[in-house]
């Protein structure tokens, strides 16, 4: 038993800095202000400790803090990293500070609200990644969803309403049926610990419908093909933290479900379904990116983007089994799954920093519509040097962190299969369609009308913040083996639970 | 005195209900004679003075180490009577603590408002504590006949009185059927005792039996207000004074509870095959009929009333368990309930004032702004109630859920699961009626600083036991093993 460490100050740090600005209020919001930005920073700092202790050569979870919880359900605030959640966890960590840093000036109504429901809610999703007890994960998984309910409600856009309860709702509907199959889980073995529910031996039947269960709950975060609905109204209503908090961490909580709980927990199910996944996930990264391409409101078109780039996420990590099936070998299977995490990574930073971008314009015209824009570059000539590296990192464009994991996946997918590749690398073209022709009709051409020629350029947080963001896209895209090397001994230990049956013989 | 000394030995377990009657008659008396403008103040003070020293005497003397019946199985004395007591006696203080300002500012707050609160919780106490079919039929009398007479406090309010009425007959009809079906139990076991019922039902059950458990559980059915037999239970909570409907939402539930544990898992256990399968029937539509039609309601009493027929939907699911966990889960849920209930009416009685009764969901339009504090307890209740975590409700539906699956109740579970995501639907709206909206013109509540503290606090309880919600789970495992 180990007592309280690093994590616990990583998920309750910024809950309490949350508590501190909302005690503080908006009579001393400059105070509170400063206060956020501080408890973020902090959090960064807590996780540079962790990045470098890890211990890169085991698949065993590390910086592991367990106590007592609630004994009569045999559960356990039990803390632990590997990794799979370490990546998930530093990114977090690092997001949540530009969010704040970008609303500085932005927003105007009940501010300290704002930074304390964005400071909670980054608390809660390192629970999340950091929680390695089923319940503790749920408990985790759902409180997030008060903040995020909120943040879209308060300072969404004029369909709010509708949409954060289209989002409450419909997550709250996946993650009750993902309720019901942990708690059958625990039924059955008595134990909600992660490693106990990794072991525990299930029926194929009992497999698929615990399989189906969890694909409810992480497939509406994701979210897949056809349950995406609710993303784009929320991503257009939303403020733009909350849209970056959408985009860079939460959908990535649906995809490490997938890793963390439905391949090890049912792998001959998933094995067996996997021909849904991929399915899916290719309807995803082609259909989805020809709705991208119509989109005429810029944050919607991301979001569609989106959609698209997290099923390389899910293709990646379901086509394990073609390749161990085609190639005999288990190192081909690693690909897809190493593919889709810096996927999951990169993605965060390049959907979260579109949305920066759009958040940037928004500030200064108040629309989304790419029809208000045009020839941006003449005016803001540093903004449109940023938003074109974005797009193309956005694209996939060699030497950013876009490139990688969709390079990954592409690679795996053709050690499965031809077609699978030839599909799926339909991106390469769509993703460079929409995405160039969003920066050609809104960056470049003439200056289109008033209020575009008197947007003024970056003002000295907003370069900080797509600076730095750019910097991070950059160093991921040449030098991505930090990255892929503290993920290298989980990601094989997930290959072999994955390929390892657990009906009884 | 060695003889008197030994006797009050054998009966001091039910020292709780004795001095709960005495100090009922001192209260009365006082309230009397005491006369003058200050009357009610005094009798309210000195009811909350009876209620603490209550806490202590049921701690020190109803505190047993193991089931101690009295009175020749008349009276029992067990590790939940007691937990079922002193929550009702927390519950009905803080009631009354809400309730208090409520009533005076209305001028209806007479002295005896307090000492029918008070005969209610005897009710509550000889219901906990019924080791016999008479005992729990008298407490349910005392208990019913208590909350009438609450219900048409306010002689001015047609409403009241015509809510009165409604529970008084319907209540009365209910009365009736659990007197027939306690006789028909009663002829066919030929004992009232509850143990030798349980030890005589060991073959099948006759016909007779099974119309008899039907009765039964029926009655019990219209004192919790399920479906479909809920039908006063939107008028009452509507009609009532809120300051009643606080009462009558909260404490009497820990009665019910004991009703339906005391009567069908201890006394007709040998027939729970029977039984579950009734409760299960009104356990469905419950959750089904409550949630969905609580979706319509504009009034925030009544839509409390049809969450509560609900909720109730749940506490029942633990029933048809017929396990000891599930009984465990239920009472789990009831407590926890009942701690969300009280907070949420606790919020209409602080956001009304003397002139203006907060009693529809539209009032609440941007509270966040008037009164944040107020807001955002309710945010945490209403969350709490919709079952999400950090919050206490999200234990009580998880214990359910756990019970149901070790008993095997796949569609019950499934059932239970959708019926809460429907159930969010409505608590979010209030939240955002409070936050999302813009706010009409109005001043806020009238109530004092130190209500807005035991609200504060309230609230903060049903994060407090979410966070760490192991000590009260475990207490609910301990005293019914």
């Amino acid at each position: 038993m180990q007592g309280l460490g690093i994590l616990s100050a990583l998920v309750w740090l910024p809950i309490a800095g949350g508590v501190a600005v909302l005690a503080l209020g908006d009579r001393r919001i400059a105070a509170a202000r400063w206060l956020a930005l501080i408890a973020a920073i902090a959090t960064v700092a807590l996780t540079i400790p962790l990045w470098i202790g890890f211990d890169r050569g085991t698949a065993e979870f590390q910086f592991v803090e367990r106590l007592p919880w609630i004994t009569a359900f045999n559960s356990w605030y039990h803390l632990g990293v590997d990794g799979i959640s370490l990546p998930l966890i530093v990114l977090t960590a690092v997001m949540t500070v530009p969010v704040i840093i970008a609303s500085w000036k932005v927003i105007e109504t009940r501010p300290a609200q704002y930074y304390a429901a964005f400071l909670i809610m980054a608390g809660l999703m390192i629970g999340v990644f950091a929680a390695i007890d089923g319940l503790l994960f749920y408990f985790f998984w759902e409180a997030m969803l008060i903040p995020m309910f909120l943040i879209i409600g308060v300072w969404g856009g004029p369909r709010r309403v509708y949409a954060t309860f289209k989002f409450f709702l419909y997550t709250f509907l996946g993650s009750v049926l993902m309720l019901v199959a942990l708690i059958y889980l625990y039924v059955q073995g008595g134990d909600y610990s992660l490693r106990a529910l990794h072991e525990l031996p299930l029926t194929l039947v009992e497999q698929r419908w615990i399989f189906l269960a969890f694909l409810a709950a992480f497939a509406v975060k994701v979210p897949m093909w056809p349950v995406h609905t609710w993303l784009p109204d929320a991503h257009v209503e939303a403020p733009t933290g909350g849209s970056v908090i959408l985009a860079a961490i939460m959908l990535k909580m649906g995809g490490y479900g997938f890793l963390r709980f439905s391949l090890p927990i049912t792998p001959d199910a998933s094995r067996e379904l996997d021909w849904l996944m991929i399915a899916l996930s290719l309807i995803a990264v082609v259909y989805i990116s020809l709705v991208a391409l119509v989109q005429t409101d810029m944050k919607k078109l991301i979001a569609y983007s989106s959609i698209a780039h997290m099923g390389f996420v899910t293709l990646g990590a379901f086509i394990a089994w073609d390749i161990a099936d085609s190639t005999g070998a288990l190192r081909g299977a690693a690909m897809g799954l190493d593919g889709a995490m810096v996927q999951m990574v990169s993605h965060g930073l390049v959907s979260g920093a579109m949305f920066l971008c759009v958040g940037v314009m928004y500030d200064r015209v108040h629309s989304r519509e790419i029809s208000a824009y045009g020839g941006v570059i003449n005016t803001m000539p540093k903004f449109a040097g940023f938003m074109v590296f974005f797009s193309l990192a956005n694209a996939g464009v060699p030497g950013t962190s876009g490139f990688v994991g969709e390079f990954l996946v592409i690679i795996a997918s053709f050690k499965a299969n031809f077609w699978y590749a030839f599909l799926v690398a339909t991106i390469l073209i769509l993703g460079a369609a929409y995405t160039l022709w969003l920066v050609k009709r809104v960056i470049y051409g003439p200056v289109a009308n008033e209020h575009v020629a008197q947007m003024p350029d970056l003002n000295r947080q907003e370069l900080l913040v797509l600076g730095s963001l750019a910097v991070l896209v950059l160093l991921l895209g040449v030098w991505p083996a930090p990255l892929l090397d503290v993920m290298h001994s989980s990601i094989h230990h997930l290959v072999e639970q994955m390929t390892t049956s657990k009906l009884p013989l | 005195m060695p003889d008197m000394h030994t006797y009050w030995s054998t009966i001091a377990p039910a020292a709780p209900e004795m001095y709960l009657t005495a100090a009922i008659c001192a209260i009365l008396l006082i309230d009397v004679f005491a006369g003058g403008a200050r009357r009610p103040r005094l009798t309210g003070t000195l009811t909350l003075l009876a209620l603490a020293i209550g806490a202590w005497v049921a701690i020190e003397f109803g505190a047993v180490g193991e089931r101690t019946v009295l009175f020749d199985g008349l009276y029992v004395a067990d590790p939940l009577a007691l937990v079922l007591k002193l929550s009702a006696l927390l519950f009905v203080a803080v009631a009354l603590l809400y309730s208090r300002p409520y009533m005076e500012r209305r001028r209806i707050a007479g002295g005896e408002y307090y000492v029918l609160a008070l005969t209610a919780l005897l009710g509550i106490f000889v219901l906990a504590s019924a080791a016999n079919l008479l005992t729990l039929y008298i407490g349910v009398e005392l208990l019913a006949l208590s909350l009438y007479a609450m219900i048409a406090f306010d002689r001015e309010s047609p409403v009241s009185a015509e809510a009165a009425i409604k529970y008084f007959v319907l209540g009365s009809i209910a009365s009736g059927m659990l007197l027939y079906g306690i006789s028909l139990v009663y002829g066919l076991t030929g004992t009232l005792a509850l143990d030798e019922i349980a030890q005589r039902l060991t073959t099948e059950p006759s016909l007779g039996m099974v119309i008899g458990v039907a009765f039964v559980v029926v009655a019990i059915a219209f004192k919790f207000g399920a479906v479909p037999f809920h039908m006063w239970v939107p008028d009452v909570y509507h009609g009532a004074p809120t300051a009643v409907t606080l009462l009558i939402s909260t404490a009497p539930k820990f009665a019910y509870f004991a009703l339906a544990y005391r009567l069908l898992s201890q006394g007709l256990d040998g027939v729970s095959a029977t039984w579950t399968q009734m409760i299960a029937v009104l356990a469905v539509l419950s959750l089904i009929v409550g949630n969905v039609f609580a979706i319509a309601q504009e009034n925030l009493k009544r839509m409390l009333a049809y969450s509560a027929i609900a909720n109730v939907g749940f506490i029942l699911l633990g029933f048809t368990t017929g396990t000891t966990s599930g009984y465990q889960a239920a009472l789990y849920y009831t407590i926890v309930y009942v701690l969300m209930t009280l907070g949420s009416f606790g919020v209409i009685l602080l956001a009304s004032r003397r002139d203006f009764e907060a009693d529809q969901l539209d009032d609440y339009k941007g509270l966040h702004a008037r009164d944040p504090m107020l807001a955002l307890s309710m945010l945490m209740l209403m969350f709490s109630t919709a079952g999400v975590p950090p919050f206490v409700g999200f234990w009580a539906k998880l214990a359910i859920f756990e019970a149901l699956w070790e008993a095997g109740s796949l569609w019950l579970v499934v059932i239970g699961a959708l019926a809460s995501v429907v159930g969010a639907f409505y608590y979010i709206r209030v939240v955002k009626l409070m936050y999302f909206d813009d706010a009409p013109a109005q001043p806020r509540g009238d109530a004092g600083r130190s209500l807005r503290f035991v609200l504060g606090l309230n609230a903060f309880a049903a994060l407090a036991l979410g966070v760490v919600p192991g000590a009260l789970i475990d207490l609910c495992r301990s005293v019914l093993g």
